[in-house]
């Protein structure tokens, strides 16, 4: 019996070490194959796995040619005020529709739960129009614009905020604290891992965000890392090393904030997943 | 005035004074979605009777004739089946591999914490550039994949270029990048079940395979829902990996395009957002429609404790 379970225990090993493989294989190989030689990359007999020496100019010249410093500066630009704005409307509305009681509550709400469940493709069109009739193409703000308040965020964070005890804010409102200070000075810290989850959440999608940026930034300086490499795809279309530079550069930034904050990126998203 | 309104309602100071503060609090967000959200689905409804002047000559009404070029339209149905069979590639499979691997990692085995973290890795790479290594993983000639088959005898393939196959090495792509999404679901819904179910079963001589269908999966009846439908709604709205994948020039195109695709083509690169608004109303009914069903079949095979 015992010898058997040691067994499964050796097969479930195989069988997720295989998987693992099958998961990173294409992250290495982009890695690999950004610090080869052109004809490395394309040597088939003998096939090259491994780079003879690393040829790091690859990084150096898709970073002169496009421009890297300012797609960083964009990508995180999104990221921060996107983040920023989801958590303070969101937290806001939030507890407003999970503490106090007003006129407009039921419909309020009724809103966000709706917007959470038509397909955003539906917004686009005007979205675009609008940004465009402010004259605000290629601009940081464009970039934002669609995610000013997060429907999502509010429904998400009024779960947190229904499931804290009502006591404390009974005890601060004797105090003399009024309803904004019970807020913010109170409620607020307390669903921190919620505000966490959002924000980690937000920022990814934020991140891997294709079609917006690509259609309201077309500029190449008002671009993101991954609207830009649509563009720079077509530029290194036969030189695959270049190519798998510019993916590895556009890769790197979330890859090594996911590996530092692991713990919180899947405990978010196991919150935040398990809500949408 | 204000004061006066309070006193004749029956109001209290106290509840005006929480009125004001909520309406501020909601303020923000009601408004952004009504600018964002409510008013552009009644554009977008709008626009579909229109037709978009070119050169600026503006929007010329034309009735119901973009919905009678999208039923005429043989791209569009395309669309629709490319995406339906992507829906139908990706969901199951991912559905089926991030199942057992949850299981698999919620038996305390050794090293868990770092297999979660692999799988999830997909996750957090951007979407464009995950698709331009798969497309060089996939290339015909000196692509990784192709070298393999070569080695084990087997023909090359023309991943991208073969219009039968080009929607597979799709959902490929799809279901390698979602898995460790729903792994991480999964196992946050099967901590939420009762260890002593399983020692209780134990002692009882259940088999592991026997636990797994008496068990798990009725308890995980709802996660297994809630991750069905998300998945099938995300994967309805495919768009990146086709669009970073090929251009309308590829001999694939017809076979793979997808309605989110369709729709970015049809409004930003032909800038004719009338028949590109009308595409995403398409888009949202079938959506609706496949809403409505799994609410219906949520009733039969989901159990909530």
């Amino acid at each position: 019996m015992k010898k058997q379970t040691k067994q499964i225990t050796i097969l479930i090993h195989i069988f997720l070490i295989a998987g693992s493989l099958l998961m990173l294989l294409p992250l290495v190989w982009m890695f690999l194959t950004s610090l080869k030689t052109v004809t490395e990359s394309t040597a088939m007999n003998p096939f090259r796995f491994f780079p003879a020496a690393p040829q790091w100019n690859n990084f150096s010249e898709v970073v002169k040619t496009n421009n890297f410093a300012r797609l960083y500066f964009n990508t995180f630009a999104m990221m921060a005020l996107r983040v920023f704005c989801a958590v303070m409307f969101s937290a806001m509305a939030a507890y407003a529709f999970a503490r106090l009681e007003f006129p407009g509550k039921r419909l309020g709400f009724a809103l966000v739960l709706f917007q959470m469940m038509v397909p955003v493709q539906i917004f686009i069109i005007p979205q675009y129009l609008m940004v465009d009739k402010l004259g605000m193409r290629n601009t940081i703000f464009a970039l934002l614009f669609p995610g000013l308040v997060s429907a999502f965020g509010t429904f998400l964070l009024r779960q947190f905020f229904l499931g804290l005890p009502k006591e404390l804010e009974e005890a601060a409102r004797l105090d003399g604290c009024n309803i904004w200070q019970i807020f913010y000075k109170i409620m607020f810290p307390l669903t921190k891992s919620g505000l966490v989850a959002l924000g980690i959440f937000t920022a990814l999608f934020s991140f891997k965000d294709l079609m917006w940026p690509l259609i309201v930034n077309t500029k190449t300086d008002a671009a993101v890392l991954s609207s830009a490499l649509a563009k720079i795809a077509g530029a290194y279309s036969v030189n695959y090393p270049r190519l798998m530079a510019a993916s590895v550069l556009a890769v790197l930034p979330m890859l090594i904030i996911y590996i530092i904050f692991q713990r919180q990126f899947i405990a978010g998203i196991a919150t935040t997943g398990g809500k949408l | 005035m204000v004061k006066a309104a309070v006193k004749k309602s029956g109001i209290t100071k106290k509840q005006w004074n929480e009125y004001k503060w909520a309406w501020f609090m909601i303020a923000p967000t009601i408004a952004g979605l009504f600018i964002l959200n409510i008013i552009p689905i009644f554009q977008t409804f709008f626009l579909s009777f229109f037709k978009s002047g070119a050169f600026g000559k503006g929007n010329i009404f034309v009735g119901l004739a973009n919905y009678k070029r999208m039923i005429a339209d043989r791209q569009v149905w395309f669309a629709v089946r490319n995406t339906l069979l992507y829906t139908i590639g990706v969901v199951p499979v991912t559905v089926v591999f991030s199942l057992f691997i949850a299981v698999l990692l919620n038996r305390n085995i050794k090293g868990k914490n770092i297999y979660r973290t692999i799988y999830f890795i997909p996750m957090v790479a951007a979407p464009a550039a995950v698709t331009m290594v798969w497309k060089w993983l996939y290339n015909y000639q000196y692509g990784l994949i192709n070298h393999f088959l070569g080695m084990l005898g087997i023909a090359k393939i023309n991943w991208i270029d073969n219009p039968h196959i080009a929607l597979l090495s799709i959902i490929i792509i799809g279901v390698w990048s979602t898995i460790g999404y729903d792994m991480v679901l999964f196992l946050a819904g099967l901590q939420e079940i009762p260890t002593d179910y399983y020692e209780a079963s134990t002692i009882d001589g259940a088999s592991p395979v026997r636990q797994f269908f008496s068990i798990t999966l009725p308890l995980i009846s709802p996660t297994l829902f809630f991750v069905s439908v998300t998945s099938i709604i995300t994967a309805m709205q495919v768009f990146d990996v086709i669009y970073m994948m090929l251009d309308v020039t590829s001999p694939s195109y017809n076979s793979t395009v997808s309605l989110v695709y369709l729709f970015y083509n049809n409004s930003f690169k032909y800038s004719n957002k009338g028949y590109g608004s009308t595409i995403v109303m398409l888009l949202l009914l079938i959506i609706m429609i496949i809403t409505v069903i799994q609410n219906r079949l949520q009733k039969k095979w989901v159990n909530y404790l």
